[in-house]
């Protein structure tokens, strides 16, 4: 199946800029996304497979414009939302509590 | 999104996966001290210096090289790296006639047991559009300057099988030791953007 994540021989997309020194995670959420990738894997029985295939599914412009670890998110709460283990509602009710600076 | 932010300092995927980070640690299924040992694992431990002994040693020791060549993933295990995204190795190497390079067009593949996480650049769509379709280019961005008489071969990682680059050794480097010689192989050799550096 081909996709926005098809990237192999597109044009224009602009410079690879390497960056020197590159810390292993640029901000500490995405140590947390990252440890969330190992630890879910676990229980909630997903291969690469099918968390590769979550992140495909992600809208074309927002594939591009996110960053690596955004589309990490997407895939967890994808696969999350489709075991029923987090549900869309329940993410979004923390997150609103969250914003109101609850815990 | 733009009032999110001026609401909370934090940003939207960081409150994202506050939020899912609380919601699983309440169910009980993950341990939040264990997360905290994964991001040190991978921040401090496991890194381009595990592949660079790899390469050293193969340099240094024909027989270890026999055996990764024909089959990586034990070779590789044999010096303690083995696991996540490691499972199934093929390690390409370089020589006076060809030069190998490694990529994931589809999404971001990567040894990690012997190079760690990728970096950004690899993961974002310049280097996957480009160097399929324009590998010396994206060579010489990055110093690399390969003559038109030795032959580059760009290697497509997938969701199982992952490759290593063995750099060709540098001159000048006979008397030198493995350890010293590790030093040479840098974490873009492996991938082969770059060549080891010299001493």
């Amino acid at each position: 199946m081909n996709g926005m994540h098809d990237l192999g021989g597109m044009h224009g997309l602009g410079p690879i800029n390497p960056e020197k020194n590159e810390p292993v995670f640029h901000e500490k959420w995405e140590g947390r996304a990252f440890a969330l990738f190992a630890s879910t894997f676990v229980f909630a029985g997903y291969t690469v497979d099918e968390f590769r295939h979550a992140i495909e599914q992600m809208p074309p412009a927002h594939y591009l414009e996110s960053s690596y670890y955004e589309h990490w998110m997407t895939a967890f709460e994808t696969v999350l939302a489709k075991r029923g283990i987090v549900t869309r509602e329940e993410l979004d009710a923390r997150i609103a509590k969250l914003k109101k600076g609850g815990n | 999104m733009a009032t999110s932010h001026l609401e909370n300092k934090e940003s939207d995927p960081a409150l994202r996966v506050r939020a899912l980070e609380s919601i699983l640690a309440e169910k009980g299924l993950i341990d939040p001290k264990a997360l905290d040992a994964l991001v040190d694992t991978y921040e401090n431990k496991i890194g381009p210096r595990n592949g660079a002994k790899v390469v050293a040693k193969a340099w240094v020791d024909p027989e270890y090289k026999k055996r990764l060549m024909t089959d990586a993933t034990a070779a590789i295990k044999e010096l303690g790296y083995s696991g996540l995204q490691g499972e199934d190795m093929v390690v390409v190497e370089n020589t006076a006639n060809v030069h190998n390079v490694l990529v994931c067009t589809l999404c971001s593949c990567y040894p990690w047991p012997t190079l760690g996480l990728p970096p950004v650049w690899y993961k974002a769509a310049p280097y996957r559009a480009r160097i399929v379709a324009d590998p010396r280019g994206v060579l010489k961005e990055f110093g690399t300057e390969v003559p038109d008489t030795v032959e580059v071969r760009t290697w497509d990682s997938t969701a199982e099988l992952r490759y290593l680059v063995l750099p060709e050794r540098p001159p000048g480097t006979e008397k030198m030791t493995e350890a010293q010689l590790a030093d040479l192989v840098t974490r873009d050799s492996m991938i082969g953007v770059t060549k080891a550096k010299s001493p």
